[in-house]
């Protein structure tokens, strides 16, 4: 009986070990409110959004809560989309942002909120247009890439773009975002005539890395990305906006002076005017600290005005 | 004093209540688990300019396009079903003969060991799977078959394989197991060998358990989600066709399961895309229901004789 | 002896016998090696996987935290997550699923609405973890109104293990036999006195075994949690156990494994790899304790 015993007394060694762990934790969770009210001690920001920033977005958080003690600051991914989403549905204090709000998005968010959200720019990002590293390409036109991208663009075959792929495989693999992350609405509207969609069957990556890594992996692959993803085994192809013009390479230089065609703004929305934690910590990602980690993760510092 | 105390009998009753009411927790979560799900997508499907057949048949999945959202599934259905398929004619022979091995041709041993190791397999979490997919497999399909991208049908495929060949193992071995030893010893009793026997007499007397085990298999595969989301490299594209070998196992698809845990995070709620991810939901609630309930009657028909 | 031998090798073998033998020897070897190329590749794969893991495999590993964009330090928030979950689904499930359990098979009669409940217990197994996921958005996060948090995600999971506890309690309460039962109920002992004096005692063990299953299942699930409560990245102390409150959002190891695969650019190899070891590694020893203790009880049932 005795070993029947223990294991009886291991079970309800396990059960009180974690009520013990809940019933703390939702001690914690109530003296956290308390003292929020009573002055401002420990609280979190919750913060979601783009896939693009959203390890800028963890940089940030990780450097402000090793600074403040007081405040932690929760990352969630999924998309632009989904931070905006969530912002409207309440379980986002901040939403990260690689595109504008759509309008749609803002009349939902004023009829719940009441107020007109908040945006800031937090940076800058230029998409690059990514390819293996021995790809003999260099250049292509946004022309080019609406072919190869667009619903009934006519580019399948490297041959057509006049090149070899180095593994001799002569069809483009297509590489793309999935549909709700801002990279892939940015990348749409500027590469694919308006009203048209993007050609079925490119593969539709969760993350911005994946793509990069995906890219470095196939030979004859191309595809879209932040140009902070950048690795050795892929090469950033230089951009111009049609046959006959200028290419440039995606830079730093370039998309502050706006010559780099696929650069866009990052933004975070509030529902409205912040306060408190939340403004305190916006107005830090805006000074000199917060925009050099932009600058480490490899986008470009807002412009200041 | 043989009298219990009244406060005994009364906590007595009202503890079978609560046993009685746990007892059927589980039909409520499956009730709610539908009606929830349903409820979600419930404003889609009588909004009227909801076509459930074109939602079946169409392939036109521009679920987040601004002007024109387009939901056609029949792409993701194929990616379901090649994915499954492919999968399955790698399990079930394998699983099924290494059901037979364990259960009639290696010693007591052997045998024990080897259950171990294929419940140690069924342990392996879908998303270290899909990791595998995503960087072991992908490498070694563009080796090995020269492939330009490696993540395709076949690496989800030989990874369900393994996923749910311990499946097929456990209840085809239960369902050998379960025809009666005398069976065994009239065969071997008229001096045929092991494998005569087995191949004349256990085949077919367990021949519904068997094929339980392989539905059950494909239940595990259609519903699979992380390891396929990663490893099939996400196109939405159908990869069968009217030539041999009608399919492609080097295409890459995008499953049903996979398109809702990659945009479900994105959707505003209630809107139409969020609605119609819902609608993939029942539908794989739907097979996977039917998959599992008729595995179940066959074998309750077994038990039954 | 030596005639016995003789007498033996009068029996010559005939063609047919040598083709039998032949067909036997070749089916035997054809499902071993179908069942090796089964087992084979679960050794290569997890020797792999700690081949690449190991410069990154430590105990810093574990209790650090995540650095420089979660491509150094450790995972100690997505292993404290998985801790956090894995216990409160427990706490829920658990004592759910055994009394069904004890329902299914001491209370309920054999008919139609025990062949519904069973039908639901293998169903709801059955059902993909991904519209678990889309249950618990719809159920715990938004109708519910306990949004994205470590209570929506646990719930979440109890509910998509508790078949499995289910199944196995029951497995083990059947096991305890019926002349057990009978000789309490002959001593004028109640039904649930039996129950607990009786039955439970017996077979403690073989729920226990089940209940351990459904930890290593869910340590290992993603899509459930990913839209119920799992984040991206969540700063906690350094070694505070009690970092997550139950209505915060958290950290996973399956999901860390997800994202810094698929989203954090330049990680170094070994740190994923080194993730993916550290889950699979809870896994299986949660797996090899359960395994354990079935052999242990097997060895010492007393009947």
């Amino acid at each position: 009986m005795s070993t029947i015993q223990k294991s009886t007394f291991a079970m309800y060694g396990l059960t009180v070990l974690a009520s013990t762990l809940i019933l703390v934790g939702c001690g914690k969770k109530t003296t956290n409110g308390d003292q929020s009210a009573g002055g401002g001690n420990s609280v979190e920001i919750q913060n979601a959004g783009s896939d693009t920033m959203v390890n800028l977005a963890q940089a940030w958080a990780e450097a402000y809560g090793a600074a403040n003690n007081n405040v932690d600051v929760a990352v969630a991914g999924g998309g632009s989309g989904t931070g905006i989403a969530a912002l409207i549905n309440g379980t986002a204090d901040i939403a990260n942002c690689s595109r504008a709000m759509k309008s749609s998005e803002l009349t939902k968010s004023v009829n719940t909120h009441g107020q007109d959200p908040k945006q800031y720019v937090m940076g800058l990002d230029a998409l690059a247009v990514y390819v293996h590293k021995d790809n003999p390409l260099d250049e292509i036109t946004i022309e080019q890439l609406g072919g190869i991208y667009g619903e009934d663009g006519a580019i399948t075959k490297w041959s057509q773009l006049g090149v070899k792929s180095s593994d001799g495989n002569d069809e483009i693999i297509r590489i793309s975002r999935q549909s709700n992350s801002g990279t892939y609405v940015y990348f749409k509207e500027t590469v694919v005539p308006k009203g048209k969609e993007f050609k079925l069957g490119s593969r539709d990556l969760h993350g911005s890395k994946d793509v990069v890594e995906l890219v470095g992996n196939t030979p004859s692959a191309i595809g879209y990305s932040g140009m902070g993803y950048a690795t050795d085994h892929v090469k950033m192809l230089k951009v111009a906006l049609k046959e006959g013009e200028t290419y440039y390479a995606p830079s730093l230089q370039n998309s502050l002076d706006r010559k780099y065609p696929i650069a866009r703004p990052l933004y975070m929305y509030t529902t409205g005017e912040p306060t408190g934690h939340i403004k305190s910590y916006i107005d830090w990602c805006l000074t000199d600290a917060g925009q050099k980690i932009v600058v480490d993760n490899g986008y470009i510092p807002a412009p200041k005005n | 004093m043989l009298q219990r105390s009244k406060y005994k009998v009364i906590r007595e009753v009202l503890i079978e209540w609560i046993i009685r009411i746990c007892g059927i927790s589980a039909v409520v979560f499956v009730f709610a688990i539908f009606l929830f799900v349903f409820w979600q997508g419930k404003g889609l499907i009588f909004s009227g300019d909801f076509d459930f057949w074109k939602f079946l048949t169409t392939k036109e999945w521009y679920p987040a396009s601004e002007n024109n959202p387009r939901y056609g599934v029949s792409a993701l259905i194929a990616g379901t079903v090649s994915v499954t398929v492919l999968a399955m004619i790698i399990a079930v022979p394998f699983g099924l003969g290494a059901a037979l091995f364990i259960s009639e041709f290696c010693s007591p041993k052997l045998k024990e060991t080897l259950k171990i190791v294929i419940e140690l397999l069924a342990a392996i979490p879908s998303v270290v799977w899909g990791f595998i997919g995503l960087t072991i497999m992908n490498h070694l399909i563009m080796e090995l078959f020269g492939a330009p991208i490696g993540l395709t049908v076949l690496n989800g495929a030989i990874i369900l394989a393994l996923m749910s060949v311990p499946i097929i193992v456990s209840i085809g071995e239960d369902a050998l197991q379960a025809v009666p030893d005398s069976y065994r010893e009239a065969g071997i009793g008229l001096g045929v060998t092991r494998w005569q026997m087995v191949y004349k007499v256990l085949l077919p007397a367990a021949k519904n358990g068997l094929l339980a085990a392989v539905l059950l298999g494909v239940g595990r595969a259609i519903g699979e989600t992380m390891a396929v989301l990663m490893a099939t490299g996400h196109a939405v594209h159908i990869p069968f066709d009217a030539e041999f070998p009608f399919l492609h196992g080097l295409d890459s698809v995008r499953t049903l399961t996979a398109t809702i845990a990659a945009e479900l995070g994105e959707t505003a709620r209630d809107s139409s895309h969020y609605q119609v991810l819902f609608i993939i939901g029942i539908l794989l609630f739907t097979i996977t229901f039917a998959v599992n309930l008729t595995a179940d009657l066959i074998v309750k028909g077994v038990k039954g004789k | 002896m030596i005639e016995a031998a003789n007498n033996a090798k009068k029996f010559t073998e005939t063609t047919v016998g040598r083709n039998c033998r032949f067909t036997e020897k070749i089916a035997k070897s054809v499902f071993f090696l179908m069942t090796l190329t089964m087992v084979l590749p679960l050794l290569l794969i997890i020797g792999f996987l700690f081949y690449k893991a190991w410069p990154a495999l430590s105990i810093d590993f574990v209790l650090e935290l995540p650095k420089n964009g979660m491509r150094a330090g450790g995972i100690w928030p997505a292993f404290l997550g998985t801790l956090y979950l894995v216990l409160i689904s427990l706490v829920i499930a658990a004592p759910i699923g055994v009394m069904a359990a004890i329902y299914l098979n001491e209370y309920a009669k054999e008919n139609w609405f025990t062949r519904i409940i069973n039908l639901a217990v293998i169903n709801l197994a059955g059902v993909p973890s991904i519209v678990h996921a889309l249950f618990g958005l719809g159920a715990f996060v938004l109708a519910a109104g306990l949004g994205r948090s470590v209570l929506a995600a646990s719930l979440t999971l109890a509910v998509m293990t508790l078949p499995v506890i289910i199944a196995s309690t029951k497995e083990a309460l059947s096991a305890v036999p019926m002349s057990f039962r009978q000789a309490s109920w002959n001593m004028g002992v109640s039904r649930w006195q039996t129950i607990r004096g009786i039955v439970m005692p017996n077979s403690i063990s073989g729920i226990l075994t089940g209940i351990i299953l459904q930890v290593s299942r869910a340590a290992g699930e993603t899509a459930p949690i990913m839209f119920t409560g799992v984040v991206f990245y969540k700063a906690i102390e350094k070694g505070d156990l009690l970092a997550y409150g139950l209505l915060d959002q958290c950290m996973a190891l399956a999901m860390h494994l997800y994202t810094i695969s698929t989203q954090v650019p330049n990680v170094p190899d070994a740190v994923p790899f080194a993730t993916a070891v550290l889950l699979l590694g809870v896994v299986l020893l949660v797996n090899a304790l359960s395994i354990g203790l079935r052999i242990y009880l097997r060895t010492h049932r007393k009947w």
